[in-house]
């Protein structure tokens, strides 16, 4: 009770101030003793002309300042005045959300990139030796199998993804949407279906797929057994994960299986930008399927596209969960990616903290510059 | 001539509605094989094959599997880290927001852009670190480290989507209720946090899944058993163990199960939250 008073008092003060310094202020276009309480309550009542009513109080206060503050600088009073400190004094509210970032976020990853010139256990005193982990780094062949193999997971994860994506995303709205009387309860229906491998864990999608591909009691062996007894052909049934030749495809389709639904449901979105009659008008012109896709729809959704190839590639280069689930980077290297490389250096057994921190500087690397182009490109659209 | 197409197009639209059932039978396979055997028996798999329709509602697998893993435990678990996570990461992203989206700040682009890429950073490149620290400051393999670390990492998300929703709201109604005498505080907690409390609620489902799916980072922080999340339980459980066909898959099903909840529970959230993310 004691707050509302005051601040009452604090704006009837204001109005009167503004006014000692230009001339003679008109009433205000409603009284301002009608307005209470006060636009920091829920709700907040004022009368003109007679009638009074219940507003909200973003509505109310809203009404209250443009109505004064255009009567006012008609008059030549000082608006500006206590506005100026407005922009002022919100240093406070970022104190502990900036420590807590300093000291999660900033220190480690500069810690990480320190580590990276040492040759440390994780125990003993860090020794420092400059770039000798970078040097060993590119000469290990098991850092440039981590490599290939996230181009791999970058086929897997972005290019395959946004390209079913789209045509998936466009049949679905362009052709389905329109042929069925209820297309867009069957659209929704095929969108919330093909998205539900996105909802999973990455890590329980792991073991999901892990399971169905068990070289003994799994699914999908069982299966090409069946079917070669049917057909009176040799099995395909094969040990999927544990085969080199055969680990990273295998991981690469678990990638793509668990990606479709991301940009489909963004695509899908973007999709309601396209104007249907813009369509239509280059289909009376002419235009094939393809030419109206290649030509009108990809144009419109470009910002969306962009959107998923960027987050789509950055999550690829971070992959992790699955491989370990699945292969832990094996057999050999043929899985290897280079988070499950830093983690193994990490925490596995040999602690060889200093090389691990240097692949996750590399990683770092890439992907800071992934995103700082990610921002320029963003900010670039929206001026 | 509009008869030919309108019959031609019943046919076919038919023919493309089935291949895309198809397709997400394919897709909707895993779900759908790891549920029908989750309610076997072991014998009943070796006989049957994986494809066989249970004869009965078995649940003895899954009984099982909850008591040797202790699942309530990590239920509890899971649940506590991840809404902690969200509370704290939508507090600390309505103040930063608040500072840097409403107030003008200085050197707030700079800031932005900072939280932006903290965003995305991998987290290999903090761990060892934060490891380190957890040890030295003696919280490690507690949740509390967990749900401290991942508030700030996904703050820095909140923190950037605030922000740009803040500073397209109209100036006005923050000049009004301040010239009306709202000091910030009151500005931030009956102005600012009522009238966004749909865009904040998208943030706080989001925080909840994206914690509740993390690997990497639980992975290191949290080492003893009573102490883990659920996709970790599982995850780690492989190989740990024999165990037969009929109860991994049961433990595939307990992993797959809290997801599809949460699908339910915030489908309309999601979708809407996806995609305003994307583009905003």
């Amino acid at each position: 009770m004691r707050s509302r008073s005051r601040t009452r008092i604090t704006r009837t003060r204001w109005v009167r101030n503004a006014c000692v310094g230009g001339g003679p202020c008109s009433p205000a276009p409603f009284e301002l003793a009608a307005l209470a309480p006060l636009p920091c309550c829920r709700r907040y009542i004022y009368s003109t002309q007679g009638t009074v009513q219940y507003v909200r109080p973003q509505a109310a206060a809203h009404t209250f300042f443009v109505h004064h503050r255009a009567l006012l600088v008609e008059r030549g009073c000082s608006v500006a005045r206590k506005a100026s400190t407005l922009n002022k004094g919100y240093w406070p509210f970022l104190v502990p959300g900036l420590i807590l970032f300093i000291f999660i976020i900033i220190l480690p990853l500069l810690m990480n990139i320190g580590i990276s010139f040492t040759n440390w256990n994780g125990i003993r005193n860090p020794k420092f030796i400059g770039f000798e982990n970078y040097i060993r780094l590119f000469q290990d062949k098991a850092f440039w199998a981590s490599f290939r193999n996230n181009l791999a997971m970058i086929v897997a994860m972005t290019i395959v993804p946004t390209i079913v994506g789209l045509f998936l995303a466009t049949f679905l709205f362009d052709y389905i949407a329109r042929v069925f009387k209820r297309g867009k309860g069957i659209t929704s229906f095929f969108r919330a279906g093909f998205y539900l491998p996105q909802i999973l864990p990455v890590a329980i999608a792991g073991v999901v797929w892990g399971w169905i591909l068990q070289p003994g009691t799994g699914v999908l062996n069982w299966l090409l057994d069946g079917l070669a007894k049917a057909t009176n052909t040799t099995s395909l049934a094969h040990n999927w994960l544990g085969d080199a030749s055969t680990a990273l495809g295998t991981v690469m389709v678990i990638m793509i299986w668990f990606q479709i639904g991301y940009p489909l449901v963004i695509f899908m979105a973007g999709l309601q930008r396209v104007d249907p009659e813009l369509l239509e008008a280059a289909s009376i012109d002419g235009a094939t399927w393809l030419q109206r896709f290649y030509y009108i729809t990809i144009r419109i959704i470009q910002p969306e596209i962009f959107v998923v190839v960027l987050t789509t590639v950055i999550a690829a280069l971070k992959v992790f969960g699955p491989i370990f689930v699945l292969t832990r980077g094996g057999p050999g290297n043929a899985t290897l990616v280079p988070s499950y490389f830093a983690y193994q250096n990490f925490f596995g057994g040999t602690n060889r903290v200093g090389y691990g921190a240097s692949i996750a500087t590399i990683m770092t690397i890439i992907i800071v510059i992934l995103t700082i182009v990610f921002i320029k490109m963003q900010s670039k659209e929206n001026i | 001539m509009n008869t030919t197409r309108r019959l031609s197009g019943g046919v076919s639209k038919y023919i493309a509605l089935a291949l895309l059932l198809l397709f997400l039978a394919v897709m909707l396979f895993p779900f759908y094989i790891v549920t029908i055997n989750s309610f076997k028996e072991p014998s009943e798999y070796v006989a049957g094959g994986p494809l066989s329709l249970p004869h009965g509602f078995y649940v003895q697998g899954i009984i099982d599997f909850w008591n040797r893993v202790e699942f309530g435990t990590k239920l509890a678990n899971s649940l506590l880290i991840s809404l902690s996570v969200a509370v704290l990461g939508v507090a600390l992203s309505l103040l930063n927001a608040f500072a840097l989206g409403i107030g003008r700040v200085r050197g707030r682009i700079m800031m932005l852009i900072f939280f932006m890429i903290a965003n995305t950073l991998p987290q290999e490149s903090l761990a060892y670190p934060i490891y380190f620290f957890a040890k030295a400051l003696n919280i490690y393999d507690t949740q509390f480290s967990v749900i401290l670390v991942f508030a700030v990492i996904q703050s820095a998300f909140g923190t950037y989507l605030l922000s740009s929703v803040f500073s397209t709201l109209p100036r006005d109604i923050v000049e009004a209720a301040y010239i009306d005498g709202c000091t910030k505080l009151q500005l931030l907690l009956r102005i600012i946090l009522p009238s966004n409390l749909p865009t904040l609620s998208v943030l706080f489902t989001f925080f909840f899944i994206w914690t509740w799916n993390e690997f990497f980072l639980p992975l290191i922080l949290l080492l003893s058993n009573a102490k883990q999340t659920v996709p970790l339980a599982i995850a780690t459980l492989q190989g740990q163990y024999n165990m037969d066909a009929t109860m991994s898959s049961a433990s595939a099903l307990m992993g797959i199960l809290p997801c599809i909840v949460f699908f339910i529970l915030f489908q309309r959230t999601l979708t809407r939250g996806i995609t305003a993310g994307s583009v905003k």
